[in-house]
Formats: structure tokens, C-alpha cells, sequence
């Protein structure tokens, strides 16, 4: 391996430490006794135990699960039948312009999407709440999971599902044995993608929701105004830490399934 | 339900008047947009047959078998199968199967359960479906790769699930699509004999789609070249090789020289072509009356011309030419022999003797000839 010059180690160094200094100190702050954030005051969990009685952030914690748990399921679906339709509806009459409304919602300003969700919701009379939420977060997940789905199944043999049917299966059938075990895993990662995108949302969901239904970015967001609490520090540490073991394990996985395809391709080699 | 023999005990169900097609495509057209896949052909396919359909790409073989399949509805006329029409029949509802030339295994599931995916689909019984399931592997010799996934398996070891996959529910017909194709030449050989076998012990009919020729004439009951949508000449392949209907068939199928000439003369069924200036007429038996000044042509295959340097003395058609290129393949070699008019004449000969003491070479004086039985007539 070549040798780096000390123009490049100064320049990742630094690149480094800007992204992932303030990163480190907001971790290390957490674990801080003293109540002054900048003050270091010795090491202590304190602020764990307070964020976890804390009914209010519990409370918004909840619903965002809910509220992403809910809108990546139903997005996924509705994404799933939406890819069907662009990749396996062959020609239709304004297909080109179906799919490009598909993509439009991803490079939509979020500020947009939000406010024209809620004057929909308050021109519909509708209750402002968790469902509005749930429906704003369904839109823009969807948009995300056809494109996922779309470009597993643009990949897939078609002749798989012929091949089913061919063998005596309906066209639903077909789709239920065949195809849908075969894009699971673009499923899954669509899910996963709307399931964070919803997580991390706070413009589109502070647009969309009504009295007692407050997630958690929009509750950090406004205890932030207030100025920063160590119990902020330990909550985000606490996010950090689940995105980064989704992350790797997600790696781990990848790196598990090409594995095994080596290990097949060798297998179906050794007896050619 | 018995296979039809003729007087001579040749399967040739298809001679037989009293005989009925397995299927029949009646005044079939098949259009996508405004281009014609396939322009009102009709033909019938008869028991036990192993049908090849034979073209170039984009000739609508793949059209005509994937609207026996189900997957393309004619947009006019009828398919029947058994004297039923089948034309608007879904495709799992057809006594149909069809092997994909990607083979299309199911990559989740294991051989077994590929095999079976048919079966259950019917409703067959378990134990009944473990026996059937036992016996397609046992055929195709796959019995150690049971509990395989498709990726884990060789290109000629898929190419055995999806045949037994196909063969599994013991449909009427089964389309195979350019079964082969992925196979490498010695393996696609090999198979072209056990496919053979396998049709021939379950006396089922097989329609196969190739671009081969070499495997539609080794495999087929008869062939149907197609060109442009149309089926041009259906033929066994004895007769399709040796009686080619137009030049589009004889230039399709193997090598040929084609002499253009007009009818000198036309008695019975002897014609003489006067083909260029100051060479003599040449030779040939009508395959259908001609007029004198006729436009016509003469096909000759290039393994049925000599080539000698004494000029013969018991030949209908003798030339007299130079060699002026040798293709040497190891077993044959084709010679390129110019005529004095500039046209060259393949003539190709079986390499008895080794190499050094072959007699012919390069700028040679030669001539060449034929028997008048031995070319054919062509009037298109």
C-alpha cells in the first residue's frame, strides 16, 4: 500500500474531525454530571435515567415509532404496486408522466410538500393528528420505495412469472410465490428507507400534525429553543447508536450474502 | 392413443389424411403496433411429433411459441389444440408447458421443490407428488443435486431442472425454447440425443424454437423455416435439405451454389439452364414444369460436387475452373473454385488422405461436376 503524504493524512484529519468532532462531543456531553452542557462535571448516566422518565420525549418517542412503523408498512405496499405498474404494465396511455410524478415528490422542497398537505387536511376539514402524520409520511415513503422496488423488479426475470404460470398458477398467485420472495429484499430495504426517512422528519410532520401529537424530532427541536439539555445529548447518543449497529448490520449482511454466492458459484464450478 | 405409421413404417403422421393434428394454427396474425409479428399462417403439428421452429432473430419464432404458451393472444384467427380452441385460454389453464430459454428457476427454492411447483399448483397429492417428482429427477440424473438451489448449480445441471420442471405434470406439448442455447457445443450435443430419448420414451410432443440448424435438422420430426412472419417451407429435415422449395431454404440451410439461368429447354422432367455465355447448359431434374425463357435457378450443395484434375467422362454437369481458396476444417476441406465467368463454386471433399499427400492445391486447373439428380430446380 502506498504511503500517504502529509498534505493527504492533514486533509483527512481535518475532513474528519468536521464531520464527526461535533458528533463526538455531543456523545461525550452526555455522559457529562454536570447540567452544564459545556462543562465537563466527571462522568455519569444520570441523563439516561432521567430521559427515560421523562413522559413527555417517551411520549414523542412512541409516536414517531408508530407514526414510522405505520407509514413504512403502508408505503411499501402502495410503493410495491406502484413499481409493479411502471415496470410490468407495459405501454399506456401517459406512463412516461405516471412515472415522473413518482420521482417529483423525492426533489419536492419538503417546506412545499408539507404546506400543501396541510391545507388539503384543513380544506378537507380533517382532525390534525397522528393519522395526518401517518398519511403526509405515507406519500413521500412511497415515493422512495417504488423506486427501490422498481429497480430490483426492472432486474428480475420476467420469465420467472411466466414460468409460474405457465405451471398452473393465477397472475396474483404468481406474484405471491414467485415474485414477491424474489424482490423481498428490496421490500426490506424500502421499508427500512421509509421507516429513517419518517424517523427524521421534522419539517413535513411539524406541517402535518395537530395538538397531542408531537414526534420526537419536532419535541427536540422545540426543548432546543429553550436551550440545550444533557437529556437532548443522551437521546441523540441513543439514536446514534441505533442508526450505526441498522448500519452495520445491514454491511454485515451484504457481505454474508455475497459470501455465500461465491461459495455457490464455486459449488456449481467443482461439478461442471 | 397410437402413433400413425405409413406404408413404409416412417413416422409421418403428417401424410396421413385420415390423421388429426395435435394443433393447429389457423389463419394466424399476430401484430405489435403496426408491426407484423407473425402474417396469417396456418399449420398443423400432429402426435408425438418433435416440431422445430427454425428462422433468423426476429423471423417470429419466439411469437409463434410463446401464442401456444398463452403469453401472446393472436389478433386474428385460431390455435386449436386437440380440435379445441385454445386462443383466449390463459396460460394456467392450458395442458401446455414451456421451457424458458433463460430456464427460469425459481432461484428460492431448491431442485425438488422447483420440480414439484407444477404439481402442487394442480393439487396432486404429497406422496404422489414425491414419486413423480423422484421419477423426473432419476430422468434428467440429477438424483445428488436434489436439495440444490439453482445458483448453486452448472449451466448444463439448470438446463436439466427446467426440463424436468417442464416434463413434470406430462403436459400434451411441451414448447422448448431454444432449450440449448447456453449449453457449450460437445454438452449441446450430448443433449440434443437425450432430449430425443426423453420425447421419444413419454411419447410426448415437443415444438422447439432454435436458430440452430444443426440442432433442428438432429432433433426434428420436421422443421418450419420462418422468415419475416412467415413460414416459408415445413419439411422433414431429409426433405428440407434436399428439396428446398426457394432459395431463401437452400441458402438458409448449409452451404449451396446457385446458378441463375432461362430454360433452354424443358422435356418431361429434364430442363437445361442456359446460365452464362459460352459455357455448356446445365443439367437438371424439374421439381415443377417450366417454360422455355423462364427465369430459373439451380441449387447444388457443395458435398455433392467432384472435383478432379482429369476432366470426368460419366458426369451430367462438367467446369472447368481454378482453385483459388481451400477452407481446411480437419475432417473436410471446401474448395473455392473460380470459373472463367468469375463465379465461384464451392465443392467440398472428405480428407481421406492426410494432408501431404493431398493432390489438389492452390492455382490449380480442376473441374468440377455434378449428376443432373444431384442439384436441385428452383423456381423462386
Amino acid at each position: 500500500m502506498n504511503k500517504l503524504s502529509r498534505f493527504n493524512i492533514t486533509s483527512l484529519t481535518l475532513g474528519f474531525a468536521f464531520l464527526y468532532l461535533p458528533i463526538l462531543l455531543l456523545i461525550l456531553f452526555s455522559f457529562n454530571a454536570s447540567k452544564l452542557v459545556t462543562v465537563w462535571g466527571g462522568f455519569s448516566t444520570k441523563w439516561y435515567v432521567s430521559l427515560f422518565q421523562n413522559e413527555a420525549f417517551m411520549d414523542a418517542a412512541w409516536v414517531t415509532i408508530r407514526v414510522a412503523a405505520i407509514s413504512a408498512t403502508a408505503a411499501t405496499i402502495l410503493g410495491c404496486f406502484g413499481a409493479i405498474v411502471m415496470v410490468r404494465g407495459g405501454k399506456f396511455y401517459g406512463r412516461t408522466l405516471f412515472s415522473g410524478m413518482i420521482y417529483a415528490p423525492l426533489v419536492m422542497p419538503e417546506v412545499i410538500t408539507g404546506l400543501s398537505l396541510l391545507l388539503l387536511f384543513v380544506a378537507l376539514n380533517f382532525d390534525r393528528g397522528i393519522t395526518t402524520i401517518i398519511l403526509a409520511h405515507i406519500t413521500f415513503g412511497m415515493c422512495y420505495a417504488a423506486v427501490v422496488i422498481s429497480s430490483r423488479l426492472s432486474t428480475m426475470d420476467q420469465s420467472l412469472e411466466e414460468a409460474a404460470m405457465d405451471l398452473g398458477c393465477t397472475p396474483f398467485k404468481a406474484f405471491i410465490k414467485i415474485t414477491a420472495p424474489v424482490i423481498a429484499p428490496a421490500m426490506v430495504s424500502a421499508w427500512l428507507l421509509a421507516f429513517t426517512l419518517s424517523l427524521d422528519d421534522l419539517v413535513i410532520a411539524s406541517f402535518t400534525s395537530g395538538p397531542g401529537a408531537t414526534t420526537l424530532p419536532m419535541k427536540i427541536y422545540s426543548s432546543v429553543r429553550l436551550g440545550v439539555t444533557p437529556e437532548i445529548n443522551a437521546l441523540s447518543t441513543l439514536l446514534i447508536a441505533t442508526i450505526t449497529l441498522g448500519v452495520i448490520t445491514a454491511s454485515w449482511a451484504n457481505k454474508r450474502a455475497e459470501a455465500n454466492r461465491i461459495k455457490d458459484e464455486q459449488l456449481a464450478f467443482a461439478n461442471d | 392413443m397410437s402413433p400413425s405409421y405409413n406404408n413404409n413404417s416412417i413416422f409421418a403422421p403428417w401424410n396421413d389424411p385420415k390423421e388429426k393434428p395435435l394443433i393447429e394454427f389457423k389463419n394466424v396474425t399476430k401484430n405489435f403496433g403496426s408491426f407484423t409479428a407473425i402474417d396469417n399462417q396456418s399449420i398443423n403439428i400432429y402426435e408425438r411429433e418433435f416440431f422445430s421452429i427454425l428462422g433468423p432473430s426476429g423471423c417470429g419464432k419466439t411469437t409463434m411459441m410463446r401464442m401456444l404458451g398463452g403469453f401472446e393472444i393472436p389478433t386474428e384467427g385460431d390455435i386449436l389444440l386437440d380440435g379445441q380452441s385454445i386462443t383466449n385460454i390463459p396460460p394456467h389453464k392450458r395442458p401446455v408447458n414451456m421451457m424458458f430459454q433463460s430456464y427460469a428457476l425459481f432461484p428460492h427454492m431448491n431442485v425438488e421443490k422447483n420440480i414439484a411447483f407444477g404439481l402442487k399448483q394442480e393439487g396432486m397429492p404429497k406422496d404422489q407428488i414425491n414419486d413423480r417428482v423422484e421419477e423426473m429427477i432419476n430422468l434428467v440424473q440429477l438424483q445428488q443435486f436434489a436439495k440444490r438451489k439453482p445458483s448453486q448449480l452448472s449451466g448444463g445441471q439448470r438446463q436439466r431442472v427446467a426440463l424436468a420442471r417442464s416434463l413434470a405434470k406430462k403436459p400434451k406439448l411441451l414448447l422448448l425454447d431454444e432449450p440449448l442455447g447456453a449449453l457449450d457445443k460437445k454438452l449441446r450435443e450430448e443433449t440434443q440425443f437425450e432430449l430425443m430419448n426423453i420425447q421419444e420414451s413419454l411419447g410426448m410432443t415437443f415444438v422447439i424454437v432454435t436458430h440452430d440448424q444443426e440442432e433442428a435438422m438432429t432433433v426434428s420430426s420436421r422443421i418450419a423455416v420462418m422468415d419475416h412472419g412467415k413460414i416459408i417451407q415445413v419439411e422433414s429435415p431429409a426433405d428440407i435439405y434436399e428439396k428446398p422449395n426457394s432459395r431463401y431454404i437452400a441458402d438458409f440451410l448449409g452451404d449451396v451454389n446457385i446458378f441463375e439461368g432461362k430454360v433452354a429447354s424443358a422435356n418431361d422432367d429434364a430442363i437445361q439452364l442456359e446460365w452464362a455465355e459460352g459455357q455448356e447448359k446445365l443439367q437438371m431434374e424439374a421439381s415443377q414444369p417450366a417454360k422455355i425463357g423462364d427465369s430459373n435457378w439451380l441449387a447444388v450443395r457443395p458435398e455433392k460436387i467432384s472435383i478432379s484434375k482429369e476432366k470426368p467422362i460419366d458426369a451430367d454437369n462438367i467446369l472447368k475452373g481454378k482453385i483459388w481458396d481451400i477452407g481446411y476444417t480437419g475432417n473436410i476441406s471446401v474448395y473455392h473454385v473460380q470459373l472463367p465467368n468469375g463465379m465461384t463454386i464451392k465443392a467440398q471433399e472428405v480428407n481421406r488422405r492426410r494432408l501431404a499427400n493431398r493432390e489438389l492445391t492452390w492455382e490449380d486447373d480442376v473441374w468440377i461436376s455434378w449428376r443432373k439428380t444431384a442439384g436441385t430446380h428452383l423456381v423462386k
